[in-house]
């Protein structure tokens, strides 16, 4: 047995036992990590509710020999809670933790996504934006180095301004013309997809609501769906208002 | 070859599907249930058999219930006017203990919880909806878990009952009884402060000469 401290994000729990919980955190320097939470779901615990989906914690875990660990103390660093009493931002953040939990892997340290989730979380929590979810996906796809292709077409590398027209996963991107396939691609939500990924998040985040913002929003779950090779579950569970 | 004989793997595989039972946990549960004498085994098997044909969920409210409405449900003194609602039987069981509650019931038999696909239609809540004006329900208390599927259960459900022109209510959060306040989470903390409540001065009668002397 060792232990070891790290910080991390809790992405779910699932209920062990009597009392336990099993809770997958994803960490700064340990990857993903799944460890017992003795007691959590008692009222006395003195976990309380620092260990809920969306808390980002400093903790200290025991790792043993089997794949659990074990949580043996835990501190909040932020619990997003306008996120947690607001459905329509817990669904979004939902939806963020469920494509981390599937592209991280257990004891391998992948710094960037867990810096990448607190950043989203805190944006979550600061102001919603229709493209915040998607543009999350898109990031992480782009650290995976699974971007679409956007600056030319991804079939014949046609580049002149105007030419890309369609988009098309298994082509890995923006189409022109000629090779157009897959689905149409307009020319405002090019432009988005290519502010996400090229450094104006900020400003792609301010947009309200639109067809071109609806556009990109199934464009990234297709996207990233694809890139999974599964469908998201949180997506479309709870229908929001 | 299979590594058990095929009753074996048959129970292996049952327990397997159980909440809470892995594989590793499925096997040991077998081999302890062939060790022990038939009888007590038996025991098991019949109890189980005994719940599955005797108690059903209540029609009205899906507590669990012997005949045909649950025993809350069948007690003509309750107020029908105020339905606290539970994810769990077992949550009702736990509000009885209180002895302070006198309305009825209404159980979800889950929370939603979109990781795991569960959505409003796998709860009973379209079932709690049309029970609103055939029964003039005119308070509802969400008393789901107050954790993450709980919260997203009770923000779900004030949104569809608000419309309705019920009063929606929600258990509050705090502290635990006998606890110590330095080991309360802040998310624990944060609530039972917001949810702090005027303290009524337990003696009106001396608050009264010092008005006195100020005027
Ligand atoms: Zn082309
Ligand atoms: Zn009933």
């Amino acid at each position: 047995m060792s232990h070891f401290r790290d910080q991390g994000v809790v992405l779910r729990t699932m209920r062990l036992g009597e009392a336990d919980r099993i809770i997958t955190l994803v960490t700064r320097n340990h990857g993903k990590v799944r460890a017992v939470a003795k007691g959590v779901r008692r009222t006395s615990s003195k976990f309380g509710a620092r260990l809920e989906p969306f808390s980002h914690v400093s903790f200290m875990g025991w790792q043993g020999r089997g794949d659990l660990d074990i949580v043996s103390q835990a501190e909040v660093i932020d619990t997003f809670r306008v996120v947690r009493e607001d459905l329509d931002r817990t669904s979004v953040a939902l939806s963020m933790l469920e494509v981390v939990d599937l592209v991280s892997q257990e004891r391998h340290a992948n710094p960037p996504l867990y810096v990448m989730l607190v950043g989203a979380l805190g944006a979550l929590a600061r102001q919603p934006s229709p493209l915040l979810a998607p543009a999350f996906f898109l990031k992480v796809l782009a650290l995976e180095g699974s971007a679409p292709v956007l600056d030319a077409c991804a079939s014949c590398g046609e580049a002149t301004p105007g030419s890309l027209v369609a988009f098309d996963l298994l082509d890995g991107g923006a189409l022109c013309t000629r090779c157009r396939r897959g689905r149409p691609l307009s020319p405002g939500a090019l432009d988005l997809l290519r502010r996400v990924l090229g450094g104006g998040l900020a400003g792609v985040l301010a947009e309200p609501r639109s067809s071109v913002t609806d556009e990109v929003a199934s464009l990234a779950i297709e996207a990233i769906e694809v890139h999974l090779d599964r469908r998201l579950r949180s997506v479309r569970a709870v229908p929001t208002g | 070859m299979p590594a058990f004989s095929a009753p074996v793997q048959n129970l292996v595989d049952e327990l397997g599907r159980l909440p809470g039972i892995g594989p590793k946990s499925a096997q040991r549960i077998a081999f302890h249930l062939l060790k022990v004498p038939s009888e007590d085994a038996l025991r098991l098997a019949q109890a189980i058999v005994a719940v599955k044909e005797r108690v059903t969920f209540c029609p009205r409210c899906f507590n669990v219930a012997e005949g045909d409405l649950c025993i809350v449900c069948a007690d003509d003194r309750r107020d029908p006017s105020v339905v606290c609602v539970v994810e769990d039987p077992r949550d009702v069981v736990a509000v009885e203990k209180t002895g302070g509650f006198s309305g009825r019931y209404h159980v979800l038999q889950g929370a939603l919880s979109p990781i795991d696909g569960i959505g409003p239609d796998q709860l009973k809540i379209g079932e709690l909806i049309a029970r609103i004006e055939p029964e003039g329900i005119s308070e509802v208390i969400l008393c789901t878990n107050p954790n993450l599927e709980g919260e997203a259960t009770a923000a779900y459900l004030a949104r569809l009952l608000q419309p309705l022109g019920v009063r929606v209510t929600r258990i509050a959060s705090g502290l635990p009884v006998g606890g110590d306040l330095e080991y309360a989470d802040e998310v624990t903390l944060g609530r039972a402060l917001e949810g702090r409540r005027v303290v009524e001065s337990a003696a009106p009668a001396q608050t009264r000469p010092a008005r006195a002397d100020q005027g």
